[in-house]
Formats: structure tokens, sequence, C-alpha cells
């Protein structure tokens, strides 16, 4: 393992990837995956982004007192803690369910002809 | 202040010394125990990619909690308050751009390094050196943090004041790292900063429970009373530090910016994900990371107001040390000598966890990328690669010595977020495109990463952070002509578009096989590289 050549180099080109590529099996994983991944990553950076220009331009209203000296600004802060578990939690389960079922069918298909065991 | 004026180091010094040189040991017995099964290149850098996502996501949590975090941003919410906390929320927030769209497919298509995958279906040459380049630049930006905290840390545990004493410590420091790397490569480093992640979330958890305590366990009563020491309820809103002018709010902006999209290129983070066996292991030690980090996170924001309410901000900002002394000092005020004691060696562990993580990083990066990759073509003499890796660990921890010593007494969460802004600028639209965006060709990602890279750096060194003000590197001299501190809102956007041009002015295009062969790669993990078996 010593002399590792470059690792795109590594797979046995025995596996035509061009074909899986455009297989129907591998098209529905890579739409269910972009599907889920790019709205999501943007609607949380748009959350963070709201929630900074927020903080950097609407001083008065992060600073109103909601309860206690607790304010708006502390609790959008918490929000985005609890928004960031919540995404976590709902992307696992999503991969669990949707993603990973799909992927490892598509790998058991393809393993074999690549020469590698699990 | 009186128990400041009376003494340079509050508690005991040698009970200090004593605390961290038991850590030392027990760590330094895990990593030779560890380490003894250190055979091939995928043992050195990936821990033979043996571990499991709880284990790999804690070790994140202490490869990614650095002193920036620990001491850095406690300090920062003490002395600036709210402003202080955005910084957790941006650190925090930033791990999902991680979970979605880069670490399984990482962890699919590569196998030691950053570079791997952003080579894997461009020209090998040019890519990886830049993909090494900026790699090598993150890590000794992120390294002159680590070691700028540690000199603040030394000058308030041990009360050693002068230079001299301070540069003898961070030697130590650093001597104590390369030994670590050195002997354990990825497995030591990894069991040196799940034992971090723990010793430091747990401690951190006993102080905000005591601070809590102290307080009624009411969040609000804290917040009163950090409002009444601090005189102003300014403490509690946002924009005391960076709502001053137009431009400071603008460079709030770029800080946010950096940090939100700087931890997904942070090649330390990055090459975490391969030491686990399958990208299932690798979303799951994101999870975990995500979990640890956030709670930390909570904590960390109890830790500051408590600071800034049983100390003040005064105080922390004049004791030795500065803003970094916050949360040492509120341990002290907790429970004495021992406390500090404990948290000190905490804060040590921390450092030298982070920056044994950094170390390897570096090191594979430029024995796996350049020496092997590069400049022999693939085909190095077997184990000369690892040979090569342990020398450039030598190297690289010298050289941290030497820029610790020199960038003592900066604020460390701020010289991190420069850090994720060149990350962010140099490493993530590259990273993007090539798992994403079919058509991206080398030169988008030659003039991306360089871009991206050459734009964040030159705009640091004519940001007010280098010159023309009281606090800057370079005090005498006056060439800040580009007002943010943080680049990222300029650079982040440019080195983006420069992957566009690079690409679309590209007339040759690359290998469909290859791109191919990626994309199913990437999200079916098909000859993904396995743990070896020992």
């Amino acid at each position: 393992m010593g002399n590792d050549a470059p690792s795109a180099e590594t797979t046995e080109p025995t596996v035509d990837f061009r074909a899986v590529q455009q297989s129907p099996e591998f098209q529905r994983l890579r739409s269910r995956h972009r599907r889920f991944v790019f709205p999501v990553t943007i609607a949380c950076l748009l959350w963070y982004l709201a929630y900074v220009l927020l903080a950097g331009y609407a001083h008065d209203f992060m600073s109103t007192p909601v309860f206690g000296s607790i304010n708006i600004g502390l609790l959008l802060g918490l929000a985005q803690i609890v928004t960031t578990f919540a995404v976590t939690m709902w992307y696992v389960s999503f991969a669990n369910r949707r993603l990973d079922p799909l992927s490892a069918e598509l790998r058991a298909e393809l393993e074999p002809a690549t020469g590698v065991t699990r | 202040m009186l128990h400041l004026e009376t003494s340079a180091s509050p508690g005991e010094p040698w009970l200090n010394i004593a605390i961290f040189g038991a850590f030392v040991a027990i760590t330094l017995i895990i990593v030779f125990r560890a380490s003894r099964n250190n055979k091939t290149a995928a043992d050195y850098y990936a821990a033979g990619r043996s571990f499991t996502g709880g284990q790999n996501g804690s070790a994140i949590a202490g490869d990614y909690l650095s002193a920036a975090s620990f001491l850095g941003i406690v300090g920062a919410i003490a002395i600036t308050g709210y402003d202080g906390f955005l910084y957790s929320i941006g650190f925090l927030v930033a791990w999902l751009v991680a979970l979605l769209l880069v670490a399984e497919l990482l962890r699919n298509t590569g196998r030691y390094t950053m570079a791997d995958v952003l080579s894997f279906r461009l020209k090998q040459r040019p890519v990886r050196i830049a993909a090494a380049i900026t790699t090598l630049v993150v890590c000794f930006f992120y390294l002159l943090a680590q070691m700028a905290g540690a000199g603040g840390l030394v000058s308030l545990l041990l009360g050693i004041s002068d230079g001299v004493g301070q540069a003898v410590v961070i030697t130590v420091v650093g001597a104590l790292m390369i030994l670590y790397v050195l002997i354990g490569g990825m497995k030591g480093t990894t069991w040196v900063q799940i034992i971090k992640a723990v010793l430091l979330i747990a401690g951190a958890g006993v102080m905000t429970v005591w601070v809590l305590a102290l307080h009624g366990f009411n969040l609000s009563t804290l917040l009163e009373h950090a409002v009444a020491t601090a005189g102003t309820p300014a403490i509690l809103e946002p924009g005391l530090k960076y709502g001053v002018s137009e431009i400071s709010k603008l460079d709030f902006l770029s800080l946010g910016l950096a940090l939100v999209l700087g931890t997904a290129a942070l090649p330390h983070v990055l090459m975490r994900f391969y030491t686990v066996p399958t990208a299932k292991e690798a979303r799951k030690s994101v999870v975990w990371a995500i979990w640890l980090i956030g709670i930390f996170y909570v904590f960390t924001l109890v830790l500051g107001y408590g600071a800034a309410a049983l100390i003040g901000a005064d105080v922390i900002a004049a004791a030795p040390g500065g803003a970094n002394s916050a949360a040492p000092l509120l341990a002290f005020e907790l429970g004495g000598p021992i406390l500090l004691g404990l948290i000190s060696a905490i804060a040590f562990a921390t450092i030298l966890a982070v920056v044994a993580g950094l170390t390897i990083t570096a090191a594979a990066s430029f024995a796996h990328d350049i020496y092997a990759s590069v400049i022999k073509k693939g085909k190095a003499e077997p184990g000369s690669e690892v040979k090569v890796a342990r020398r450039t660990v030598v190297v690289i921890g010298i050289v941290a010595i030497i820029g610790g010593i020199g960038a003592n007494g900066q604020n460390v969460a701020f010289l991190v977020a420069l850090a994720f802004a060149i990350a962010a600028s140099a490493n993530l639209p590259t990273i993007l495109y090539s798992l994403f965006w079919k058509r991206f060709t080398t030169r988008g990602a030659v003039w991306s990463m360089y871009g991206g890279l050459i734009s964040a750096i030159v705009l640091i060194i004519f940001s007010p952070v280098v010159s023309g003000n009281e606090t800057a590197m370079i005090k005498g001299a006056d060439f800040d002509v580009f007002p943010l501190s943080n680049p990222g809102i300029v650079s982040i956007p440019l080195a983006f578009f420069l992957g566009w041009l690079g690409t679309v002015l590209d007339k040759n295009l690359e290998s469909p096989e290859k791109q191919a062969e990626m994309e199913v790669r990437s999200l079916t993990g098909v000859g993904a590289e396995k743990a070896t078996e020992h």
C-alpha cells in the first residue's frame, strides 16, 4: 500500500460506469439525493443568512425582550441550533429509508464486477 | 479584580502542570498501544478505516472544538456579549453543508486527502498541487491560531509573563504534538481527540451546571446578573462588536459567510471521514459530531455570560491572555485552583489534540499529494510515502512552534475565522463543483482554488488585521486599503465565479468516463476503500 497510485485508477475498469450512470436505477437514486440535499441546504443557508442579517441590521428588533432578560435575538440563535438538530435527524431518516436501499442494491449488482469482496 | 493583582496567575502553577502531565502520560500510553498496528499508508493516514461512526463523531468534535471554540468563544461572549454567540451559530450550522453535501460522497470517492476527491476526474498534477497548497495554507493558519491560544493560556496559568518562558512552553506543546503524530499516526491522533472531546464536553458541562445553579437554574437571572456586572444591557444585544458602523456590519456578514461555508472545506475535518469503513458510518459520524458540538455551544453561551456576570468584561480583558482567559478565570472563580487546574489541562489537551489533527493532515497532504503523486508520479517505493509523511510532521511541528511564538496574543476565534475564510474560498467551490457539476474542468478547478486562495490572503494582508491600527499585527505600518477584517464576502463568491468562468472558457472537456465513475461511486460506494484487516 505504500506506493499509492492516484485514487481514480484503483477500481478495475470492468464496470461500465457510463452505462450505470444512465441506468434508471441510478438516475432514480441521483435525483432522490439531489432533490433532498439541494433544497434543504439552500433553505438552511437562507435561514442562517436571514438570522445574520437580522443580527447585523435589525438591532432593535433583536433586542426586544420576550420574557425576563431573554430577547428575540437569543431565541432566534437558539432556534438556529434547534433547526440544525432537526434537519440532521430529518436527513438521517430520509437517507436510511430512501437512499440506502437503492444504493445498497446498486452496490450489490456492481461489486462482484469490480472484484472487490466485502 | 483583587485576585489578579496579587499574583499574575490565579491558582497553583505546579498543580496545573501536574494535572496536564497526567493527561499527557495517559494519552501517550494509549497512543503507543493504538499505534502498534501502524503499517501501511491506510493505517497511518486513515487509522485503517476502522473507527465506528460514534468514535469518529467524537473525534470530529474533538478536532473541531478547538481552543477557538472553548477559550475564544467563551471570551468573545464574555466581552462582546451576543456577537460572540454568533460565532457558535455559524460554526454549528456549517455542519449541515458537510452532512448534506460532502461527507458521504467524499468518503466514497477518496482515500486519504481532500485532493484525492478534487483530482478524481480532473488532471491529476495541476489539481493535486493546487489542493495540496490550499490544504497546507489552511492548516498553517489554523495551527497558528491554536498555538497563539497555547501562548495565552500559558501566560495565565503558569504565571509566565516573559516572552522567553512562554516560548519554552509553546516549544514543549509543539514537541509533544510531534511525538503523538509521529508515533500514533491517525489512530493515535484520533484517540487523543476522542479523550479530549469527552473531557472538554464533560468539563464544560460541569461548569455550565455550576453557573446555572448559582443563578437558580434560570437563564434569565444569569443574563440579568451579566447585565448588572457589565453595567449595560448592550451585552445581550447584537452589535457590541460588529454594530459600530456600516463597515463593521458588513464585516460581520463576511464573517458569517466564512464560518458557515468553511467547515465543509477544512482539510483536517474532511480527512476524518476516511477513518470510518463506510459512507453510512461517515454519515453517523457527522450526526454524532453535530449533537456533541451543538450541545457544547449551548454550554459556551452559559459559560460566556457566566464569566461576564461573575468576573466582568473589564477584568477579563485586563488579565494576562486577554479574552482567551475568560474560561480559565471562570473555572477559578467557581472551583478554585483545582477546577482551574482541571479546566486548564483540558484546554491544553484541546490545543494538543487539534494541532495533532492539523499536523497529520498537512503531512498526509504533502507526502501523498505532492511527494507520492506528483514528484514520484504514483511510483514511490513502498513505505517511502509514510516515511516522508513522518519527516513532514517534524518540519510542520517546528514551523508551528515558531509561528506560535510569533502569533501570541491575538484572539484565537478570530484567527480561526480567517482559516475558515481561506478554506471556504480556496476549497469549497471546487469540492462542490467536482461532486455535482458534470461539465466542471481542470481549468475551472485551478482558477477557483488559486483565485480563492490568493484573493483571500491578499485581502487579509491589506485588511485592518495586519496594519493601520493599534491592535494590528504590524503596528507602525499603514496599508489597510481593504476595510473588512474577514475576506469571505469577496473571496468566496469570487472563487465560485472563477470556477464557473474557467470551466466555460475551457475547450478541453474532461473524461466523461471518469465523471460517470465518480458520480456512481460517490452515491453508491462501489469500489470505495475498505477497512484494513488486522
